[in-house]
């Protein structure tokens, strides 16, 4: 293609979008829309995600010390445990912080109060890696000379592991058919313009144009309304995100829940649009365009 | 060159529009195509575009054969013809000046080369000052002439007139019709379907008379309709 057919091309698709004011309008609310409801599922799913992963992170396994081991010997153990595979952290805990932690339970119960240390274990509060492997890790731990027993709460992570899996698969098949939807709809309101322009694509290929040719201006004019849409859509979600993230933060009913500030999120965020946006104009107007090209 | 040896055609829906075709359409001829609705001159023109492929025979043109022409080659066929409607064809919204470059640019000509040609050709039609109009703006005859002119800005070998003055009064139909003989006197072949017999009759040009999807006539001279013609071989 030579050089000076870019900036024709170019100029052809930006006027092709002005000239067809109200179809263009119809292509870009439409896109805007499907990249809005898209947006906001994902970044639902990507915050139930990071709750879930921070629940998952409070999921802990405990593992206790042989009782004939001094205190200096209960703690040589950590290291070890921290060299088990999938181990991401080991916290030693004494008989006196367990004892502590027993009677805070139990504040309203005085019998509780002299209660001896002696009769708790040392532990260990061992958070992991990953979840799936709980029961390989606590069998490891095991193993380590001078842990007793380990307490792990299996059907607590396989709760987590299920929860998180069927978030992912439900996220991953809505998107994806919003994803299809939009390319249907946008092809669609593509081809209503391309229609409408029916007599300069036969005059193109009655001088001769090449395929090629008739096709640029087009996909020029998806790539930006691809791209007017996504930085549209891009502002709506910030706002939108911004207005319920507020809304949680100062709300007394929903406090277990935490929100990803966007500040953190807003290159993915914006690339993401941008190339969704992209994605779907051109390969709208690819689409739209077919029919049209056949000799 | 043009030239059809044994082309027959049959649509899809079983209509056969064409009945062993054969005929040679020298460089820079002037021949007028002339037949009832239904005797296959649209589906000559058809053929000649390469809209549609022949079921039979053979079909050359300007040195690409139709037949088994790759889709790719198409294009390049289309720019040695240009193509001229009754219903002139021309983009409401674009210029006169804005139509003749939208063709120009769609065989990827550069700009300086454009605007050189669009003066040019322009002032062969008689409306160099008229570059600026919209097609709404203009007269039927000169509407047509932006046809004629869009047809040979990409100066194609030859010219396909399609009814060019069905939709224009007698006065405005000599003048178009001198036109093509005009461009026809410069070096362009010129095929031009027509059903007006007093036009055709005014010009001494090969005509070549289509009925079924067969010629039945072909002739050159003046008053081929009624008057004294001199038989081709």
């Amino acid at each position: 293609m030579k050089k000076h057919d870019f900036g024709y091309f170019f100029h052809e698709g930006l006027s092709n979008m002005f000239s067809h004011g109200f179809m263009s309008f119809a292509a870009v609310g439409i896109t805007v829309a499907c990249l809005l409801i898209m947006g906001t599922f994902t970044l639902v799913a990507v915050n139930a995600d990071a709750n879930l992963r921070e629940l998952e992170s409070e999921n802990e396994i405990v593992a206790f010390v042989d009782e004939s081991y001094s205190d200096a010997q209960a703690r040589a153990l950590q290291s070890r445990i921290e060299e088990i595979p999938n181990v991401a952290s080991a916290t030693f805990i004494s008989k006196e912080e367990a004892t502590e932690d027993f009677k805070d339970r139990y504040p309203d119960e005085p019998m509780f109060d002299d209660l001896d240390p002696e009769i708790l274990r040392d532990r260990f509060a061992i958070h992991l890696d990953d979840l799936k492997l709980t029961g390989k890790t606590k069998e490891a731990v095991e193993q380590v000379d001078g842990i007793v027993k380990v307490n792990a709460n299996e059907e607590v992570s396989n709760g987590f592991i299920a929860l998180r899996n069927i978030a992912t698969v439900v996220c991953v098949a809505l998107i994806a058919i919003l994803l299809i939807v939009s390319m249907f709809i946008i092809s669609n309101t593509i081809k209503l313009t391309t229609f409408d322009r029916r007599d300069e694509i036969a005059i193109m290929r009655m001088v001769g144009a090449t395929n090629g040719f008739i096709r640029w201006p087009f996909v020029y004019e998806g790539f930006l309304i691809g791209v007017f849409s996504a930085v549209i859509a891009f502002l709506l979600q910030w706002m939108l995100y911004g207005a319920v993230a507020s809304g949680i933060d100062n709300s007394s009913t929903i406090q277990l829940v935490s929100v990803i500030p966007f500040s953190q999120m807003w290159i993915p965020v914006a690339a993401v649009f941008a190339g969704a946006g992209i994605l779907i104009g051109i390969g709208g107007s690819l689409t739209a365009i077919r029919r049209f090209l056949q000799v | 060159m043009i030239r059809l040896t044994d082309v027959e055609m049959q649509y899809p829906n079983g209509v056969q529009a064409i009945r062993g075709i054969s005929m040679t359409i020298e460089d820079g001829e002037f021949v007028f195509m002339v037949g009832p609705s239904g005797s296959g001159k649209s589906t000559i023109i058809k053929l000649l575009t390469a809209e549609v492929e022949p079921t039979a025979g053979r079909i050359m043109i300007n040195g690409f054969s139709v037949n088994n022409i790759a889709e790719r080659q198409i294009p390049y066929m289309r720019r040695t013809v240009g193509v001229i409607f009754q219903d002139f064809r021309l983009i409401e919204k674009k210029s006169v000046y804005e139509n003749l470059a939208f063709a120009m640019r769609a065989v990827g000509s550069p700009s300086k080369t454009i605007k050189n040609r669009i003066g040019y050709v322009l002032e062969l039609v008689g409306l160099e000052n008229k570059a600026r109009r919209l097609p709404s703006e203009l007269s039927g005859g000169e509407q047509q002439r932006v046809a004629i002119a869009r047809a040979l800005v990409n100066n194609p070998n030859t010219i396909i007139a399609d009814e060019p003055t069905g939709n224009l009064d007698p006065g405005r139909s000599l003048e178009i019709m001198t036109l093509l003989e005009k461009i026809n006197e410069l070096g362009t072949t010129m095929v031009v379907v027509t059903h007006e017999k007093d036009l055709v009759n005014r010009f001494s040009k090969r005509v070549v008379a289509l009925e079924n999807g067969k010629i039945v006539g072909d002739s050159t001279g003046f008053g081929y309709f009624g008057g004294a013609k001199s038989e081709k071989a």
